[in-house]
C-alpha cells in the first residue's frame, strides 16, 4: 500500500530537480562564497543565481532586497526583533493577530518582556482580520503591523493589500509572514505595500533549514545574527550554499507552475471535502469558504478528539495532521480555531488535509474510501456522540 | 505522536476491549471535559460479593486515552471493589508499557474515572436503589 502525504503544510517531499540541484554543492563544489579563489566565485555565483530566482518569486524590486536565512522561523524573529530594535526611539507598539504562527507570536511575548506593547487584533468566524481593526489599534507609538498572508492551520488568505495600504498612510512598516502563502498564491513585493516578508523553502519542495526575509530597500532594521559580512552584512554566518541554490531551483520551479498546479490542486481539495461531507454527517469547514489557499482543507469531525483520526488515519499509511505540526504536542485546542470563534470540544476534532502537486485523485477516494468508518468507530466509542444517534 | 506510544498503547488503540456500555450498570463513572480533550464514562457491573463482574467504556479522547480506558477496564474485572481502588494511575500507565509524559494525565483520567463509577457504585447501593 502506497501511503498518502496531506500534511503539505507542514513540509513538502523536495523535487528531484531541487535535490539534482544541490548535490554538486555537496561534492566538488564546495567552496565558501565568501572566498577570493575560483572555489569561492563558484558559490558566490550560485547564490547570486538563487537570489535572483527568489526574487522573482516575490517580485521584489531587486536582488538586494532578499536576504537568505535559516528558515522562516528566523525570518518572523529578524522581522519583529529587528523592526523593534531599530525603532526603539520611536516607538514601542507592535500590532500582530491572534492566529500568527508561533514563531511570530512568541517572538512578540518575548519582547512584552523588553518594554514592547503588543496589541494582538481577533478574527473573524472565517479566520479573517478585519483592516478596520488594525486601523483602530494604531497609536503613535506603533512602528510595526505584522499580519500573515495566510494561515498555516486553516488557510485563510488576509487582506494584506488593505493593511499595507493602512500601515503605508501611517508611515508604519508591514511586516507579512508569507511562509504558507509562498508559491501556492501568486503574489508581487513591488504591487504591494508591504516592506518586509518571511519565507521558506521547505514549503516548496525546497530543503529545509533555508529560508529569507525580503526587505523592502531603506526599510531600518536591526541584524540579529552579528559576524562577517554574509548577506550584505544583514545576516551574518558562512551561507549554506546547497540549501539557498535548492531553495533558488524550487522558486524557479515554484513560479513557473505556480498557477497551474494551484488550480489542479484546488480542484482535488474540493473534491475531497465534497466527498467527506456527502459521506460523513456532522463535519464543518473550518476557515474562509472562498478566500482560502488552494491546497487546505481544515475540516472539524463533531464528537471526536483529532488525535485519534491522525493515528487511525497513520494506520491506512494517510499522513494528516490536527492543526500545525509545530503545536501536536500541545493538549490545548487550536489558537486559530479558538480565536476563529470554534466551540473548544469541536476544535479537538478538527483535522488538517493539505495537498500539494504529488496528491492524485485516486489518493482523494482512498481517503474518502476509508475515513467514513473510522469516524464511525470513534463516534461510537464517544459519550458525545450518544443522544445524537439515530 | 505515535513515535512516543508503546507498542502495547497502539494496541490497546488499535482494538481497544469493552467498548460499549452496560444497560443495567451499577456503577458509571464520568470524568474529563471537552476543553481538554478528554472525556470518559467507565461503566461498571458489580455482583452481591462486591466483585466487578463487567467494566465497559466510552471515550472521547486522544490515543492515550483511549489506550488507558481499554487497559483499566481489563485491570479491574474479577476485582472487588477493595482491590479495584487500589488501582493508582501508575498502575494503569505501566500495564500499558509507560506513556509519553504529557499524556500522563491520561492515566489520572482513567483512575478518576474508576473512583467515581466506584463512588456511584456505593452511593445507589447506600440510598438502595
Amino acid at each position: 500500500m502506497n501511503s498518502i502525504y496531506l500534511d503539505n503544510n507542514a513540509t513538502t517531499k523536495m523535487r528531484e530537480e531541487v535535490l539534482e540541484a544541490m548535490l554538486p554543492y555537496y561534492k566538488d563544489l564546495y567552496g565558501n562564497a565568501s572566498s577570493v579563489h575560483e572555489f569561492g566565485r563558484v558559490a558566490r555565483r550560485a547564490i547570486d543565481d538563487a537570489r535572483q530566482k527568489v526574487a522573482d518569486l516575490l517580485g521584489a524590486s531587486s536582488v538586494e532586497e532578499i536576504f537568505f536565512t535559516s528558515g522562516g522561523t528566523e525570518a518572523d524573529n529578524f522581522a519583529i526583533r529587528g523592526v523593534f530594535g531599530a525603532l526603539r526611539s520611536k516607538g514601542n507598539h507592535i500590532i500582530t493577530s491572534v492566529i500568527e504562527h508561533h514563531a511570530v507570536l512568541n517572538t512578540c511575548k518575548f519582547l512584552e518582556k523588553e518594554g514592547c506593547k503588543v496589541t494582538y487584533v481577533t478574527v473573524d468566524k472565517d479566520g479573517l482580520v478585519d483592516p478596520e481593526n488594525i486601523k483602530r489599534a494604531i497609536t503613535d507609538k506603533t512602528v510595526l503591523i505584522s499580519i500573515m498572508y495566510a494561515n498555516n492551520e486553516v488557510g485563510t488568505i488576509e487582506p494584506v493589500t488593505e493593511i499595507g495600504q493602512i500601515a503605508k498612510e501611517k508611515g508604519i512598516y508591514f511586516h507579512t509572514d508569507a511562509v504558507q502563502a509562498l508559491g501556492k498564491v501568486p503574489f508581487s513585493a513591488k504591487d504591494m505595500d508591504v516592506d518586509i516578508i518571511s519565507i521558506s523553502a521547505h514549503k516548496i519542495h525546497g530543503p529545509k533549514g533555508v529560508g529569507a526575509i525580503y526587505i523592502r530597500k531603506g526599510t531600518k532594521i536591526t541584524p540579529q545574527i552579528y559576524g562577517g559580512h554574509h548577506e550584505m552584512s544583514k545576516r551574518a554566518g558562512t551561507e549554506n550554499v546547497g540549501g539557498i541554490v535548492g531553495f533558488g531551483k524550487a522558486a524557479e520551479l515554484a513560479q513557473k507552475e505556480i498557477l497551474q498546479d494551484g488550480g489542479r490542486i484546488k480542484d482535488l481539495r474540493d473534491y475531497l471535502y465534497k466527498g467527506i461531507s456527502s459521506k460523513i454527517e456532522s463535519v464543518r469547514l473550518n476557515g474562509h469558504p472562498v478566500k482560502r489557499l488552494p491546497n487546505t482543507l481544515n475540516v472539524g469531525f463533531k464528537y471526536l478528539e483529532g488525535e485519534s483520526i491522525v493515528l487511525n488515519l497513520d494506520m491506512e499509511a494517510i499522513a494528516v495532521s490536527t492543526g500545525s505540526a509545530c503545536t501536536s504536542g500541545s493538549l490545548e485546542p487550536s489558537h486559530v480555531l479558538t480565536a476563529m470563534g470554534v466551540d473548544p470540544g469541536d476544535a479537538q476534532g478538527s483535522i488538517r488535509f493539505s495537498l500539494s502537486r504529488y496528491n492524485t485523485k485516486s489518493e482523494m477516494d482512498r481517503v474518502i474510501e476509508v475515513l467514513p468508518p473510522i469516524i464511525k468507530r470513534l463516534r461510537d466509542m464517544s459519550p458525545l456522540y450518544e443522544g445524537h444517534k439515530q | 505522536m505515535q513515535g512516543q506510544y508503546s507498542e502495547k498503547v497502539m494496541e490497546h488503540f488499535r482494538n481497544p476491549r469493552n467498548v460499549g456500555e452496560i444497560p443495567d450498570a451499577n456503577g458509571i463513572g464520568n470524568v474529563g471535559n471537552p476543553v481538554c480533550g478528554d472525556i470518559m464514562r467507565l461503566y461498571i457491573k458489580v455482583d452481591d460479593k462486591e466483585t466487578i463482574t463487567d467494566a465497559k467504556f466510552k471515550t472521547f479522547g486522544c490515543g492515550a486515552a483511549i489506550a488507558t480506558s481499554s487497559m483499566v477496564t481489563e485491570l479491574v474485572k474479577g476485582k472487588t471493589i477493595q482491590d479495584a481502588l487500589k488501582i493508582s494511575n501508575h498502575a494503569v500507565a505501566e500495564a500499558l508499557g509507560g506513556l509519553p509524559k504529557i499524556k500522563m494525565h491520561c492515566s489520572v483520567l482513567a483512575e478518576e474515572a474508576l473512583k467515581s463509577a466506584i463512588d456511584d457504585y456505593l452511593k445507589k447501593k447506600k440510598s438502595g436503589a
